[in-house]
């Protein structure tokens, strides 16, 4: 009953000043709306800019390091265990950049339920002939389906359909700056020279485009069997396997674990791209700063409107008192109005942000780099939303709280008495 | 003997700003059920300091204060709201009354706050009070659509509300013209006359005072006439 009766009292307060309020509630709705809007906004350019490496990279790679093996055949010998020893010039042994034993790898790692999927790869290196010069370059031998459901491969498949590297024998997808070299067109026949010398010829089936052009004028895909046809390989011959987890903050640990189980050399992703872990936090942590201080701000304008009407509701507050409400009453009454007014101006804040962030989202962001994405981008976490409208209620309460104790601590008789 | 409502014990009261002044000087008197007493003296005399601790709204004072039996020392905020609200109806010099509010709602207050009736008992109650001052036909007005006059009659229906042990007046004919001073004390008699209301009212108003019951008159922080 009581506590009805309060808010009945603050609902009139609130709308006896109607304008009043609605600036107050204004100024909360304009900084949750643009709270809203920058951490989607940013968030969706963080996941972008993350996403242009974290999606074409795996969490884990398994590969064979070409290196001079850590016992030299001098550490095997009883004889010299005592001594100290100098050795000068080591170099690697004509070791196979192929992962031995792969199948039973590729076994152990299916059966293994942290990881999400797997995708078998081979790097060649090759030189594509253009007339007369030999342009450098790499090319990619993937398991097709794999590396779509794992890598979105398709989705930076520009021109042509990545599905055709199986469908079509001696085929390659050919990276966007390397074609452009090449001045090959789909349909095509380039040419290429292996390692060993060998000259092939290979069908251009699409083009890739990564986003990064460094990477697009050397990378080629081929398939699985295209590559090692092309190496002379047998069928079982890959050079790296990659992993990706279901909790990608298990890489490191995992990376370890495969590195002493399988014996090869394994690298998470954490490590490979320490960089990007860094920028995005960062980039986070400025958008955070940046909505909390709009935020806060609003909180002041609230601090200050409900200053004023508690100056303005002296009598109102006085004459409460003495007809029996206590000091608790009056601060409840001035928490409520300040707490209606960042509800309300929040909610309202929450939905524009939402119209805003979406009116962005038609906006048309066209980039080179960025063959996948059309308009900017967003990112419609519910996590913004409930920051939003928890701190709208956070920064309005004690916003309110403090005029309210003011008002709770007025004497009545001391507003009577000024008259 | 009738029943004590009221009872100042030795009530000292002092400001200190600028310089330590004393206002009230061990004021002793008691109010009886029924009573319609005048508190009058000149101005600054400190008449309305004394309403005010009376009414429990100035807790910083010497001295013992009784209300219906109990002692208000020792009580705390909260506590003495309930008694204001329960116990003592006050008509001010001013109107006071809240004008975010319609007539009636401002009559209602105080009841909703008690919560001893519904919200539709206190809403009648409250129409009856209106009636008793004449005024039931501006029930569903704004307050501030009311003459001063009316708004008192209001005033006085609020302090009515909650069926008080007594009812505190600082110059509640102070701003009015004369008519509607006649008229404010004449609603004052009538409730002393017809519903025994207990009143205390602080006036510079001889006439007001001369038609009351018992007049305390004060001079200087002093009772010099019970």
């Amino acid at each position: 009953m009581n506590i009805k009766l309060l808010l009945t009292i603050a609902k009139s307060l609130l709308l006896a000043r109607w304008r009043q309020t609605l600036v107050a509630a204004i100024g909360v709705t304009f900084s949750i709306t643009m709270f809203i809007t920058l951490l989607s906004f940013m968030s969706g350019l963080n996941d972008l800019l993350d996403g242009l490496i974290l999606n074409r990279t795996a969490h884990i790679k398994l590969f064979n390091e070409i290196k001079a093996t850590k016992d030299q055949p001098i550490d095997l010998s009883d004889k010299f265990k005592s001594s100290y020893h100098f050795i000068h010039s080591i170099k690697p042994s004509n070791a196979r950049q192929e992962i031995y034993n792969n199948g039973a790898i590729l076994k152990a790692l299916h059966s293994d339920n942290r990881v999400k999927g797997i995708a078998p790869k081979i790097i060649a290196q090759v030189f594509y002939n253009v007339g007369a010069i030999d342009i450098t370059g790499v090319i990619n031998g993937i398991d097709v389906e794999a590396e779509n459901k794992l890598f979105f491969f398709n989705d930076y498949v520009t021109a042509g359909n990545y599905i055709d590297l199986l469908n079509v024998p001696n085929s390659i997808i050919l990276g966007k700056g390397a074609a452009e070299k090449m001045l090959a067109n789909i349909g095509d026949v380039i040419q290429i020279t292996t390692p060993k010398g060998d000259r092939i010829q290979l069908k251009v089936v699409g083009f890739f485009q990564s986003g990064l052009v460094e990477l697009d004028k050397v990378q080629s895909y081929c398939s699985l069997t295209t590559t090692q046809k092309l190496l002379g390989k047998s069928s079982n011959y890959i050079t790296d396997i990659q992993v990706k987890l279901n909790d990608m903050t298990t890489a490191p640990i995992l990376a370890k674990e495969y590195a002493n189980t399988f014996g090869i050399d394994a690298e998470d992703i954490q490590t490979a791209n320490s960089q990007f872990e860094t920028g995005s936090s960062i980039r986070t942590l400025i958008s955070y700063a940046v909505g909390i201080t709009l935020l806060i701000v609003a909180g002041f304008g609230i601090y200050n409107i409900l200053n004023m009407m508690i100056y303005e509701k002296m009598d109102s507050i006085a004459i409460l008192k003495a007809t029996g409400f206590s000091g608790k009453d009056v601060n409840t009454i001035f928490v409520v109005i300040a707490l209606s007014i960042g509800f309300f101006g929040g909610l309202v804040g929450l939905l524009f942000g939402f119209g805003l962030s979406s009116l962005i989202d038609q906006i048309p962001f066209n980039t080179a780099s960025l063959p996948t994405i059309k308009t900017y981008p967003i990112n419609y976490n519910p996590k913004f939303y409930t920051i939003g409208i928890t701190f709208s209620l956070i920064t309005t309460y004690f916003a309110g709280l403090f005029p309210a104790r003011k008002a709770s601590k007025i004497d009545p008789v001391v507003i009577i008495r000024g008259k | 003997m009738s029943q004590i409502v009221l009872q100042a014990k030795g009530i000292n009261k002092s400001f200190h700003d600028p310089i330590t002044i004393q206002i009230l000087k061990d004021i002793n008197f008691t109010v009886n059920k029924g009573e319609f007493v005048s508190v009058i003296g000149k101005s600054g005399c400190g008449k309305s300091t004394l309403l005010y601790i009376l009414s429990t709204m100035d807790t910083d004072f010497q001295g013992e204060l009784l209300i219906d039996g109990e002692s208000t020392r020792n009580k705390k905020e909260g506590q003495l709201a309930l008694v204001r609200n329960e116990k003592i109806g006050f008509v001010f010099q001013f109107h006071y009354l809240l004008n975010e509010f319609s007539v009636l709602r401002n009559v209602m207050l105080p009841g909703l706050k008690l919560g001893k009736y519904s919200e539709e008992e206190v809403e009648h109650r409250a129409m009856q009070k209106l009636k008793i001052l004449g005024i039931e036909n501006e029930a569903h007005k704004m307050a501030n659509q009311l003459s001063g006059g009316q708004k008192q009659r209001v005033a006085i229906a609020r302090a009515l509300i909650n069926d008080p042990l007594i009812i505190m007046g600082d110059e509640p004919t102070g701003n009015l013209d004369k008519k509607n001073g006649k008229i404010v004390f004449d609603i004052f008699q009538e409730l002393a006359q017809e519903f025994k209301q207990t009143l205390l009212i602080v006036t510079h108003d001889n006439e007001f005072a001369n038609s009351t019951d018992r007049i305390i008159e004060m001079e200087d922080g002093r009772i010099v006439k019970l």
